[in-house]
């Protein structure tokens, strides 16, 4: 009796089962009261604070943020899923069918430990120590010991512009530690004397402000901050971007003029990116 | 047979309750092997094993060294955690005073209780800068498996704990009758009488270092190589989903799904594995 109940009321578990996944997929808001936007992660946290500001002084729409890569962000857009995407670079030449909507600046600056006496990185030197070609730091003139190399994982834009930056291919890069984010990136360069890495400007100035162990190298002699990164003298930048396909609606350009106005200047600083003037 | 009419109650209740529990698990394979169908279909199994390296970007899928990684971190966190575990439960049971053992029990409860993301950043900003300066680079397989080691510790030694105590005190009493020793009765009799618990504890353990992602994630270096040496970064199919799953799409996100495919087939195996070795009764 048991065994045949059972097998009668699994079928019934599985329709309740399905029934939930398939309410769980996001749908993009045909609705003028809400805006989803998706996609990068080092634009997610900025985009959330903007959401919020613009939620508080218009009261009834509701603006959601959910973090996933730029690639994502694109993907989601194309496929009308997301309202507006966030990329953390420009649009390239595969897509003209978007539009685009700069917000912030930001760039990318390599890191070492703050008791390391190197001083500077020339771009060939990054991409012998990438490519394994240079292995000690003497040969940059430090001191005698092997470089640890951190390296972004597969699919994230900071690695996308890095590679495309300094002509490199994923598969010549020889690392020796992989990281997810900016932050476990600074925490391995912290614990590591010998190691080097590459994160966003602003987290990594942010760090050192805050006594964190690290510091930021120049690149071709330019030094890495955000006054660099604002007069474009510094070389590896990007601009934080927000995504339409083709024309915004008007609830969605009233969101888009508002995140490209002076109103939001003081919350791109507050998250350690540069302003658009 | 015949029920109270309360009993039937119930009886349905409970069958509706396990049915939804069994129905999850059957959902969950069922949706990877969905994610997953299209890929297998487009490249085959084969591909995940023969491909020149993982870039899944550059449609090349090998995932080999996670398996291999994800085996060697397993394997050598379980041999370090089991004889500790079963040798400090021991001490527990038979050699410590009952003050002693009282505290040790709830000291080992409480490391149990740590979320693994605080033992990832124990080790990320302690162990790993140590092993680093041993042998550079520092986030290794070794790391990996001294991190897993004490957080599956517990597992291993507070199951063998409540195996021991559940022992029938005639045991002991029997034992000390012949005029064995103290560590004689315990070899001799409280072991292989408890034999099913440390099985179990052991399996329960292996279980939680195949699927542990944040710690390994954070102190293995993720380098998807087959180490050489313990001092060599390894990337495991956890820490392979959890880096990669946010950003990847299409084929990517495929191959991400057969990882956790193959994560569940070697959990399905060994927990077959454990039903043949457990003693029968």
């Amino acid at each position: 009796m048991n065994r045949g109940t059972f097998l009668r009321l699994m079928p019934l578990g599985f329709a309740l089962a399905l029934g939930i996944q398939a309410c769980d997929s996001t749908n993009a808001s045909n609705a003028s009261n809400k805006i989803i936007l998706t996609g990068s992660s080092t634009v997610a946290p900025l985009a959330s604070e903007i959401a919020k500001r613009y939620e508080k002084e218009n009261p009834g729409i509701r603006v959601d943020v959910q973090s996933g890569g730029s690639s994502r962000g694109i993907a989601d857009v194309r496929q009308q899923v997301a309202d507006i995407g966030m990329v953390s670079r420009s649009l390239n030449d595969q897509e003209t069918d978007l539009k685009a909507f700069p917000i912030a600046k930001d760039g990318i600056a390599m890191i070492v430990h703050k008791d390391n006496p190197v001083g500077q990185l020339t771009e060939e030197q990054v991409i012998g120590i990438y490519t394994d070609k240079i292995n000690n730091w003497r040969q940059l003139g430090g001191q005698d010991a092997p470089i640890t190399v951190v390296n972004k994982a597969e699919g994230r834009s900071t690695l996308e512009l890095f590679l495309k930056h300094f002509k490199l291919e994923s598969p010549k890069i020889k690392a020796d530690v992989v990281i997810g984010d900016n932050e476990q990136g600074i925490k391995t360069v912290a614990g590591n004397p010998n190691s080097v890495g590459y994160v966003s400007v602003g987290t990594a100035a942010s760090q050192v402000q805050n006594g964190g162990p690290i510091k930021l190298l120049p690149l071709n002699g330019v030094s890495a901050s955000l006054e660099t990164v604002k007069d474009e003298t510094f070389p590896l930048s990007r601009s934080l971007t927000l995504i339409t396909k083709g024309t915004p609606n008007e609830s969605q350009q009233k969101f888009l003029d508002f995140a490209q106005s002076q109103q939001v200047h003081d919350i791109v600083e507050e998250q350690y990116f540069v302003p658009l003037s | 047979m015949s029920l109270y009419r309360s009993d039937r109650n119930l009886v349905f209740v409970l069958q509706i309750l396990s049915a939804i529990s069994g129905a999850v698990l059957l959902l969950i394979v069922g949706f990877l092997l969905l994610e997953t169908l299209p890929i297998l279909q487009e490249i085959g199994w084969w591909r995940f094993f023969s491909d020149p390296a993982w870039y899944p970007t550059s449609q090349q899928f090998n995932i080999t060294p996670m398996v291999v990684g994800t085996l060697l971190v397993t394997f050598g966190a379980v041999s370090l955690a089991t004889p500790l575990g079963i040798l400090s439960a021991i001490f527990c049971q038979y050699y410590a005073p009952t003050a002693l053992a009282t505290i040790y029990r709830r000291l080992i409860e409480l490391l149990a209780g740590i979320p693994s993301v605080v033992y990832g950043f124990w080790g990320l900003v302690v162990l790993v800068p140590i092993i680093g300066r041993l042998h550079p680079p520092g986030p290794s397989l070794l790391a990996g498996i001294l991190i897993l080691a004490v957080m599956i510790l517990p597992t291993v030694m507070l199951v063998t704990d409540s195996s021991l105590t559940a022992i029938p005190d005639h045991y002991w009493t029997g034992s000390q009758a012949l005029g064995l020793g103290t560590w004689a009765t315990v070899r001799g009799v409280c072991l292989p009488a408890a034999r099913s618990g440390l099985i179990t504890g052991v399996m329960l353990a292996t279980a939680r270092a195949l699927g542990e992602t944040l710690a390994v994630l954070m102190v293995c270096g993720n380098i998807v190589q087959v180490p050489q040496q313990v001092f060599d970064p390894v990337r495991t199919l956890t820490a392979n989903i959890a880096l990669e799953m946010a950003y990847a799409l299409e084929q990517h996100r495929a191959a991400l799904f057969v990882s956790g495919l193959v994560l569940m087939i070697g959990v399905t195996l060994l927990v077959l594995l454990s039903e043949l070795i457990q003693p029968q009764s």
